[in-house]
């Protein structure tokens, strides 16, 4: 096969399935999940990385991201899994991919894990995220508001026209000061399963904060055990 | 606003927008400078949304030689969609560059790029986004210099109110020579008065010095009492007359390291320009005249070419870009090169403009373009009678020979591209396009049954500028209406489909392309009163031109619908293409007598591009052009012996030829 480069060591009809986490900030938290994608494939095509694809008569390659996350948050702990055609070393192909994404994206570690393990997008649990906001937001009522939030046995919301209790989907509200005691900054672990993912967004119109006047950061995917 | 505020701004709002992607830029290949260095500072616009603009090839080939100089420094901006653009104006953000934020009238010069004409209004509004007064008489010395180039601007009296300077034909070389014009000015340029346009008038002065620069308001038209053109003349002896295009001798590398935007676009591919220009010669075709002589580049620069474009881009899909992809020299060997070297790749690569012949469908077969299932062919008439007519003669047997092949080798939808609205057509000729995409449809039954489907573009003929049927006049809202609706009756199969244009589009690209500099005040009025995004189909956009064209007291027939007469002075005659007017009119001639011209590969018919650009291919010999050797002027082709067309094949030097090599 042509394109191997130097990066690989030819072992044939031998495959890989390579985990990498990376971070997505600046204009690129302007970009969904399905454009996400993309990314990858193109910046794999770049790094001259061949990938795996799937049979059939529109082949695609073999892609998976953890979770989707919302337009507009930055992430330092998001999972990508993809398939690559050989075995590269990690080292090289880190700093290959490195050099090969678009501004905003960061890879943090690259690692090999098993190939005929579940789907990345069944695996995880929960997500950890930060909430950074305005200066003037008045803490104390704020902590009223959380705690209510946290007394409360069910918190009836609509999502696409269907009810939903969003209260068994958050496992942690809290709020601190930022690292500068300036800030107020929520902190909230919500559940991120397949059919039962809590989203920031709603947590926040409870809390009564206007969705554009925060800084939304993921910050941890917490696996099933 | 400083680029900063801007960010902070765009923070709080792009969440509320469709497709914020549009507007953050962060594209993979971009070129960021450093804007505290004295550089010249150039804003490329192409003024439609970022998912049209982003793929556009002619300011990608302008990005690259601007930001390749180490004291010129160029960013882009598009227009932004309806959304966008309402909370841009209600949180008083200013139209911004995508590298870097910075207000586009922070920029010394700004570059549109105007392919066609229904991104007028577009343009104004992306003036009036950045704050720059809309009229070039209203701008000071503080205002960016507004260029434009583009197809479009080969008739550049519409928008002459607008633009400062017009470039007129390829960017590549004189856009050089404005940065330096810039670069010369632009330390005066700082230290301007506010309400001066001394430094302006300058700086526009030397440009309309430049070949193939064109600055309106140095120049004024006189009307005859009928409202035709009786002169065209600049203010100043040392302003040329005529402006004849800029056109370069050889065609620069490619650019390989494309922009991939991070959301979906039009066109998510590497473009490469294999050849440029075209020598079939189409009646209909601006494009075929303008961008003459044809040149083409070598293979091996196109394969390597392609090859760096992946590495850099990573893109999915290689498209070989030109006007008539079988008139490429080496098609086959090109191909072959292609397919050899990206296979297995997971490459998808397109070779648009494709010959009607069988031929075509091996090469298509062997670049295994199968994403899109269909097949694209563009007979654009199906009379003989009408394809002689338009100079595009392909008998019905050789096309239902090549859809023969084509549904055999696995294709199951052959797209058809025709126009209506030929000069001198009749109801027989409509009703003939009709009956082959039958006989097509026919053709595909046979060869696999009911999975067999044409799909008929329609469109409707715009007698365009510099062209053989600049004489002509278009056909009325009626007559298209009457044409297209025959259509929808006779072609009521399920497995055909059918598009065309609504009739008044065709009205306004009409008049927009065929217009005198009086429509400047139709484009104002009309972009006042809220005309934008023309090339979208929205009703309420005909009704606000033709209130634009009453209140002006100008009649829209006047520019569409009247057969000009023979000796007419066109808005655009003082824009040469470098083919002259009198070859057009000897070819509409040969039209109206339905007599063919053949591809002026095989032989000259003296256009005008070989003594226009004399020097310049004195300057690049070689065969590197495509025009053959010439059969001199005065002599009538008919008469050459046998003997002397076997010479002329040879590439031997046949007397009368001199004037011309």
């Amino acid at each position: 096969m042509s394109g191997w480069g130097m990066v690989w060591r030819e072992t044939e009809n031998e495959t890989m399935r390579i985990r990498i986490k990376f971070s997505k900030s600046g204009g690129l938290r302007f970009i969904g999940h399905l454009d996400l994608h993309k990314i990858w494939e193109r910046s794999t095509r770049r790094a001259d990385i061949p990938l795996l694809y799937s049979q059939g008569f529109h082949p695609q390659p073999k892609i998976q991201i953890a979770c989707a996350l919302p337009l507009g948050f930055a992430s330092n702990c998001e999972l990508v899994d993809l398939w690559v055609d050989g075995t590269p070393d990690l080292f090289i192909l880190k700093d290959s991919l490195s050099k090969a994404v678009p501004p905003g994206l960061k890879i943090l570690d690259v690692e090999n894990v098993d190939e005929k393990g579940p789907p990345l997008q069944t695996q995880v649990q929960s997500a950890e995220y930060k909430i950074s906001l305005d200066q003037k937001t008045d803490i104390d009522s704020l902590r009223q508001k959380v705690e209510e939030c946290n007394k409360a046995e069910k918190i009836l919301r609509e999502r696409r026209g269907k009810p939903y209790d969003l209260r068994p989907l958050i496992e942690l509200l809290e709020v601190n000061l930022d690292d500068l005691k300036e800030k107020p900054q929520i902190h909230m672990i919500l559940a991120s399963r397949e059919g039962a993912t809590g989203r920031p967004e709603e947590v926040l119109d409870f809390l009564g904060i206007p969705f554009d006047e925060t800084y939304i950061e993921r910050i941890h995917l917490i696996f099933k055990t | 606003m400083t680029p900063e505020e801007i960010e902070m701004k765009l923070n709080k709002i792009l969440l509320n927008v469709t497709k914020p992607g549009r507007y953050s830029g962060g594209e993979m290949n971009i070129t960021i400078k450093d804007w505290s260095q004295d550089a010249v500072r150039i804003a490329l616009v192409f003024p439609d949304i970022y998912d049209i603009g982003i793929s556009n090839i002619g300011l990608k080939i302008l990005y690259d030689q601007i930001n390749n100089r180490t004291d010129a420094l160029a960013e882009r901006a598009y227009a932004p969609w309806r959304d966008m653009e309402e909370l841009m104006r209600s949180h008083d953000l200013p139209l911004y560059s995508l590298e870097t934020y910075h207000p586009l009238g922070t920029f010394d010069m700004i570059g549109f790029s105007i392919p066609y004409e229904t991104l007028y209004t577009n343009t104004l509004n992306i003036l009036d986004l950045a704050g720059i007064p809309i009229r070039s008489k209203d701008r000071q010395d503080v205002d960016p210099i507004i260029i434009a180039g583009g197809h479009s601007t080969t008739n550049p009296e519409p928008m002459s109110a607008f633009i400062d300077a017009f470039v007129i034909g390829e960017g590549e070389e004189v856009i050089h020579d404005l940065v330096n014009v810039m670069k010369k000015w632009k330390s005066l340029r700082s230290s301007a008065d506010k309400d001066s346009r001394k430094i302006r008038e300058g700086i526009l002065r030397e440009m309309a010095k430049i070949d193939g620069v064109y600055v309106p308001s140095f120049y004024s038209v006189d009307y005859f009492p009928d409202g035709t053109i009786e002169k065209v003349t600049p203010d100043s002896a040392d302003l040329p007359k005529i402006i004849t295009k800029r056109m370069v001798a050889k065609l620069p590398p490619p650019p390989t390291s494309f922009i991939v935007p991070n959301i979906e676009a039009v066109h998510n591919r590497i473009s490469i320009e294999i050849m440029r220009g075209c020598t079939r010669g189409c009646r209909f075709c601006h494009a075929g005249i303008i961008n003459r002589p044809v040149r083409e580049r070598p293979v091996a620069e196109i394969v390597e070419a392609a090859e760096a474009a992946i590495k850099s881009t990573g893109y999915e899909e290689l498209a070989l870009l030109s006007l008539s992809s079988s008139d490429y020299t080496h098609i086959t060997d090109l191909v072959q090169a292609v397919s050899d070297h990206f296979a297995e790749k997971h490459l998808s690569i397109s070779l648009p403009s494709l010959r009607i012949e069988t031929v075509s469908v091996d090469l298509m077969d062997k670049l295994r373009d199968r994403r899109g299932t269909g097949f694209t062919l563009a007979p654009e008439a199906a009379t003989e009678r009408m394809r002689k007519i338009i100079n595009k003669f392909i008998p019905d047997e050789q096309l239902l020979e090549t859809c023969r092949e084509i549904y055999s080798r696995g294709w199951t939808t052959i797209k058809l591209y025709f126009m209506i609205g030929h000069p001198s057509e009749t109801l027989e000729d409509v009703q003939a396009i009709a009956d082959l995409c039958k006989k097509v449809l026919a053709e595909g039954r046979k060869v696999i049954g009911f999975k067999a489907k044409v799909h008929a573009g329609v469109s409707t003929f715009v007698p365009k500028p510099h062209t053989p049927f600049q004489w002509v006049s278009c056909d009325s809202v009626e007559q298209i209406t009457f044409k297209q609706n025959l259509l929808k009756r006779e072609l009521r199969d399920k497995n055909i489909k059918l598009s065309w244009n609504p009739p008044e589009d065709t009205m306004l690209e009409a008049l927009l392309s065929r217009g005198d500099r009086r429509l400047s005040e139709v484009i104002y009025l009309a972009w006042r009163n809220g005309a934008k995004f023309d090339a979208w189909q929205e009703e309420r956009k005909y009704t606000i031109w033709n209130d634009a064209i009453r209140e002006t007291g100008l009649d829209s027939d006047f520019y569409t619908h009247r057969q000009r007469r023979i000796d007419e002075i066109f808005p655009w005659d003082h824009i040469s293409t470098a083919v002259k007017k009198s070859f057009l009119f000897k070819d509409l001639k040969s039209s109206l007598e339905g007599q063919i011209r053949i591809d002026c590969r095989q032989q000259c018919f003296a256009c005008g591009i070989l003594p226009t650009f004399n020097d310049l291919r004195r300057q690049n010999p070689g065969d590197y052009w495509k025009c053959p050797p010439v059969i001199g002027p005065g002599r009538k082709s008919v008469t050459r012996s046998d003997e002397e067309y076997s010479r002329i094949k040879a590439g031997e030097s046949v007397k009368g030829s001199e004037d011309y090599s």
